[in-house]
Order: structure tokens, then C-alpha cells, then sequence
């Protein structure tokens, strides 16, 4: 078995976890085994994305406990279900929970963790796993040594399964567990969730990110990118570290080796250079596209398309064009 | 505060890294190697916790005997004390071998401590797995990605990075914290710190005293090859008036992209 963790936050799973899942369903057929999805929650929610996902089984861990989260209370009642079940393998979305909890648990359980990672393979019935490393200058390839086998896999890159419904198998089983005793030691405890104003999606989560560097010259320019993103389903702003340091934006949308890596469907541009530490965090995301003045700048290196021209004259086009071919 | 902060000796992020021919390791040659970035925010968290309650700030370093000249760029910058635990072994990848090496020392020469700052990330292994890891042999809360932190007495509270909005987490000493940008701005050395730094005795206890278990000293990652990623095959560059860009740009997306 390959057991899936799912992350709830505000009462939905993420769609990061279902990633993980259907990738897991994916392996575990190739290895003549079965994926299940554990799902921490006083409520189960929505059981049948896990079973268009793959799971063949879910385990409920109930308890109003796990509707805040604490890594400590999570690894210890985590920990309790795989002694018990001895899955060969369980994976996390390398999310901010999931690579809070993982090692937690992989040092519970004495085992090595293999961190987000962005393919996996089956050899000779083992999986094998491939990770960027040194921000993506090199990429590893390994084997897990112990048991079970540990990874986090990175966010957007694993496909979800497209099944239709009348493949899927009717039933699913849903096995709802007792929490295992309360953890005594020590626990860290969430008490609130601050959300940053006006952003409802995470560069990390995106499909499209539309960043701007030291090009957009000012903070009050980044609205020109809020309004391109207001266009766009499902993105988000992002930026250079240039535009961070500024104080044009705030650190939580810098892409780079000391911010976030991402790779969304679509990674846009604007105004930056494309040093090495930037491209540490988007140079793996599908489609690039940037618009910088400099015909020399390092970005055309790993651009789809490189425009090259001045972003503030090119912005309201593109605006124009964009409203024109989402309106059709 | 008996504080203890983690740093790791890493290739400077501006390196180009190359790959050995057996294909298991980055060649270290030429390489400049550096202080992980992290880890300078959580030394620079360590030093101001000091200033505001008194206490010691040790550094620990887990590597190479070449890992001493990290350890004195923290001597240089206000730590009190420094230790280097020795261990010869190439880069494993495997949080687990180097936890296991500082939990064991924590143990044994600090049973004493309150605090313990990580980065949340070294550079090149890329795990964020080191922290959390020791929190849990050790049997301690942990705080992960930490933009802010504020301890008083033996309570702290800490605002942890997650995706779009941040998490406030209340949590009891002895705990683990790992730093994120944004937590400070880390100082320079001084020159007087540089000077007292020379001259300043870093002891240097070798893996085997700290008598970890077999499990713990053979790494549970297998490294099966190590290469550099393919390269992007170069797109296109165009340069037209700004209208007939944004409309090449639209028509890309939909087009060859099939994005829109
Ligand atoms: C340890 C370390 C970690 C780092 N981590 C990160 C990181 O996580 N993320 C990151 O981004 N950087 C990081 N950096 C910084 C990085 O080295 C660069 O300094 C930074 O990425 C530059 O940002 P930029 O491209 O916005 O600015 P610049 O390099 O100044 O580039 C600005 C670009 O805008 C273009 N431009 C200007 N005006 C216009 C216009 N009107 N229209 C079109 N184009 C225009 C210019 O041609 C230029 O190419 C790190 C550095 C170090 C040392
Ligand atoms: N060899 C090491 N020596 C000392 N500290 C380390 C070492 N490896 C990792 N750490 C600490 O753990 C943090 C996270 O590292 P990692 O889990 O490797 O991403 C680093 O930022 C350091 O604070």
C-alpha cells in the first residue's frame, strides 16, 4: 500500500494532496499494490475526489484535535496508523504542512525521507526517486534504503488522474480510526491563520505567475500585474528578490532560491534579468514567457518566447488582448 | 538563554556546480563554499535573543575540518562558543545521518539548552528535513519557516510562512525554530569580532564519540546518479511595436502554448 497523507486546509483537501494521490495510485498499480488516502479532520469531506484520485481505502483519524494543526499531535497519531498498517510507502505534498510534518514523522519511525521531489519511477520493484538539488542546478536520483519508503512530491508537477465515472470502482472503503491516544510531550499549537490581504492564492499554487523585478520600478506598478492576474484564473503575483528588497512587494510572492520555487503552467516576466537565483525557483515551470528591454538579458536564455521591449508600453496591450481572447 | 544554532558549510549559490565522473557527487574543486544563507538569519536571531536576556549562543557545525571557517564567521559575528562535529563523509542528502548527529551531542553537552535555531533549508541538499528531525529525537515542539519570534519566558510565539498567509503558533522552551527570510537582517562582522575570532579555540569531536547507533550512521538514502538537468532548448525572441507584441503574446499562449 501506498498511503497518501491529506492535507485539509478550511475544510477543503488540497489539490497538491490529490496530486500526491493519484501519483501514488499510479506507482502503487505498477507495483501490484493499492493507493489510500489518511485524512485528519473531525469532518471527511470530500471522499470522492480521493476515489477519482485512486484511493482504494480511506482512514479517517477523527477528532476535533486535528482541525488546528500541531507537527507533534500529527506525527504521533500518524505514526500510530503506520505501525499498524506498514504501508510500503507514504507520500506528503512537499507543501508547507507537508514538509513540517514529514520529517517529523520519517525521525519517529528511524526512517530517511526523500524531499521534494519531482518524478517517480518504479525499478525492479522499487521506487526510485528523482529530486532537484543545489536549487536545481543538479538533479539526484535515489533509492530509499529504508522502510517505508518517504517522500514529499512537489506541488503542480504531478498531474491528476482524468477518470471517467464509469471506471471508477462503486465503492470505496472508508475506515474510520480512534485517535490513539493523546500525545503527552510537548506540543507546538496553531492559534491563527493571518492571510495576507488580498492574496487568495500562493505563488506555489498558481497555474500562472506573473511576476515583476526591478523593471516595474515602483510598488504602486505592481497593481498593473494585480490587474493582469485579476484576468487570469487561477494566478498569482509574484517577484524578484530586487522588487522584495525594494519593499515593492512583500517576501511571501519572491520566487528564487531564497524565496519560493515554483512551476506553474505559465510563468511571466516582467522587468528582471533572470539571475541564477532567480531561476533556481521558475526555471522548471512549463511555459515561460518574459518581456525585458535588454535583448542580452540571461531571462531569453530560458523564455518559450522573449519579448523584448519596454514592459509599462506593452502592459496595456496586453490587457486589451487578453480581455479580448478570454472573452471568446 | 542557553542558546545553540545550526549551521551548515555549503557551495557559494552562485557556483556552477559540476558533476563527478562517477556520477555520485559534485566536484568540490574550485568551488567557494559558504555559510547556507538560512543559517544566517537564525545565527543573527540567536545573537539578538542573547542581547535582550542574557544567556550563551553556541554554533554547531556537522562536516569537513574545511567547516571551521564557517564556524568562525559566527565567532566573528558575536557567538560565544563554536564546535565542529567532525564527519569526513561526502553530502548523503540524508537528513536523518546528520539529526541523529546533533541530537546525540545536544544530549550529551547541552542537556541544559532552551533554544535551538536552524535555517529552514540548507542550500544543495534542499531538505528541510535537519530541524524537524532533531525536534522529534530530541522529543521537543518545533516551529518551522519562522518569520517572526517572540519568547518570554518559557513561552514563545512564533509566525511561521505557509501558502498565502502565515501560521501563529504558540509552543513551550526547550524548542526548535528554523529561520526563514524575513525573520532579520543579519549583521556583518565586525573587524574586532574577525581579530577575537582567530584566536578563539574551536573544539572539534569526531562522529565516533558521539556513539550513534549503526542506523544512524549509514545514510538510508542511496544516491543512484547525480546530473545536471537537460537544458531548456532556447524559445524565441521577438521585438516588435508594443500592440504587435501583446498580440503575438496572446496568440503564443493560445496557439503554441495552449494556455489561455
Ligand atoms: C544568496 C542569494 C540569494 C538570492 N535569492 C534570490 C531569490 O530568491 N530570488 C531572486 O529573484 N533573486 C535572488 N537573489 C538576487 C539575484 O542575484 C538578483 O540580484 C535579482 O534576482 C535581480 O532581480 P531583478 O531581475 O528584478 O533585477 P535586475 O537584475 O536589476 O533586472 C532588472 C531587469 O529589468 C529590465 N527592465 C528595466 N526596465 C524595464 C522596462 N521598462 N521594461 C522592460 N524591462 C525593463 C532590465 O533590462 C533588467 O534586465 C539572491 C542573491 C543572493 C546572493
Ligand atoms: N551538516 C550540518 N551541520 C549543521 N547544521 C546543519 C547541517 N545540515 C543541516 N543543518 C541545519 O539544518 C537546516 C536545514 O537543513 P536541511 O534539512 O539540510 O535542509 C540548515 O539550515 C542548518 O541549520
Amino acid at each position: 500500500m501506498i498511503l497518501v497523507f491529506m492535507e485539509k486546509r478550511e475544510g477543503k483537501i488540497k489539490k497538491s494532496s490529490l496530486e500526491a494521490l493519484a501519483e501514488a495510485s499510479r506507482r502503487a498499480e505498477e507495483l501490484g499494490q493499492e493507493a489510500a488516502a489518511v485524512v485528519m479532520a473531525s469532518e471527511l469531506g470530500d471522499e470522492s475526489s480521493l476515489k477519482a484520485q485512486g484511493a482504494r481505502k480511506i482512514y479517517w483519524l477523527k477528532g476535533e484535535i486535528f482541525d488546528s494543526y500541531s507537527p507533534e499531535i500529527y506525527a504521533h497519531n500518524l505514526s500510530e496508523l503506520i505501525k499498524e498498517l506498514k504501508p510500503e510507502a507514504v507520500f506528503f505534498a512537499a507543501t508547507a504542512m507537508g514538509r513540517d510534518l514529514s520529517p517529523r514523522l520519517a525521525a519517529k519511525l528511524c526512517v530517511s525521507l526523500a524531499s521534494d521531489c519531482t518524478q517517480i519511477m518504479v525499478f525492479d520493484g522499487a521506487l526510485v526517486f528523482v529530486r532537484p538539488v543545489y536549487a536545481g542546478k543538479a538533479l539526484l536520483t535515489l533509492k530509499l534504503k529504508t522502510k517505508p519508503v518517504m517522500a514529499t512530491l512537489r506541488p503542480n508537477i504531478f498531474p491528476l488522474r482524468e477518470i471517467k465515472q464509469e471506471e471508477l470502482p462503486s465503492a470505496i472503503e472508508i475506515i474510520e480510526k480512534e485517535i490513539s491516544g493523546a500525545y503527552s510531550g510537548a506540543a507546538a499549537r496553531v492559534v491563527e491563520i493571518v492571510k495576507e490581504e488580498g492574496a487568495e492564492l500562493d505563488v506555489t499554487e498558481a497555474e500562472v505567475v506573473i511576476s515583476g523585478g526591478r523593471g516595474m520600478k515602483a510598488a504602486e506598478n505592481f497593481n498593473l500585474l494585480r490587474e493582469l492576474s485579476a484576468l487570469i484564473p487561477r494566478s498569482a503575483v509574484g517577484a524578484s528578490r530586487a522588487a522584495v528588497d525594494s519593499g515593492w512587494i512583500g517576501h511571501q510572492h519572491q520566487v528564487g532560491q531564497t524565496g519560493k520555487t515554483v512551476c506553474p503552467n505559465l510563468y511571466l516576466a516582467f522587468g528582471i534579468s533572470g539571475s541564477i537565483q532567480h531561476l533556481a525557483g521558475m526555471s522548471s515551470s512549463k511555459v515561460i514567457v518574459a518581456i525585458n528591454k535588454d535583448p542580452e538579458a540571461p531571462i531569453f536564455k530560458v523564455a518559450d518566447l522573449g519579448v523584448v521591449g519596454d514592459l509599462f508600453q506593452i502592459i496595456p496591450h496586453l490587457k486589451e488582448e487578453l480581455k479580448k481572447a478570454l472573452a471568446e | 538563554m542557553n542558546i545553540l544554532v545550526f549551521v551548515k558549510r555549503v557551495p557559494d549559490t552562485e557556483s556552477k556546480i559540476r558533476i563527478q565522473a562517477d556520477g555520485k557527487g559534485i566536484v568540490e574543486e574550485g568551488l567557494n563554499f559558504i555559510i547556507s544563507p538560512y543559517d544566517e538569519y537564525a545565527v543573527e536571531e540567536a545573537l539578538r535573543l542573547r542581547e535582550a536576556k542574557g544567556g550563551k549562543v553556541t554554533a554547531i557545525s556537522v562536516g569537513k575540518e574545511e567547516a571551521l571557517l564557517i564556524l568562525r564567521k559566527c565567532l566573528a559575528m558575536g557567538v560565544d562558543e563554536a564546535i565542529l562535529i567532525k564527519d569526513t563523509a561526502p553530502e548523503s542528502f540524508d537528513g536523518l545521518k546528520t539529526a541523529a548527529a546533533i541530537a546525540s551531542l545536544v544530549k550529551k553537552r547541552f542537556p541544559d539548552f532552551d533554544l535551538l535555531l536552524f535555517g529552514k533549508q540548507s542550500f544543495g541538499a534542499d531538505n528541510a528535513q535537519v530541524p524537524a528531525m532533531v525536534a522529534e529525537l530530541l522529543g521537543i515542539p518545533q516551529v518551522n519557516v519562522v518569520v517572526k519570534l517572540i519568547i518570554e519566558g518559557q513561552e514563545g510565539v512564533a509566525f511561521r510562512e505557509i501558502e498565502g498567509a502565515q501560521e501563529k503558533v504558540v509552543f513551550s522552551l526547550p524548542a526548535v525554530i528554523s529561520a526563514q527570510k524575513g525573520l532579520n537582517e543579519p549583521r556583518y562582522e565586525t573587524l574586532k569580532g574577525i581579530m577575537a575570532a582567530k584566536k578563539k579555540e574551536i573544539p572539534v569531536i569526531p562522529l565516533e564519540e558521539l556513539e550513534l547507533s549503526e542506523l544512524f550512521l549509514n545514510p538510508g538514502i542511496e544516491v543512484i546518479k547525480l546530473e545536471t538537468p537537460p537544458a531548456k532548448k532556447a524559445g524565441r525572441i521577438i521585438q516588435l511595436a508594443p500592440e504587435e507584441a501583446a498580440k503575438e503574446i496572446v496568440r503564443f499562449l493560445r496557439e503554441e502554448a495552449k494556455i489561455l
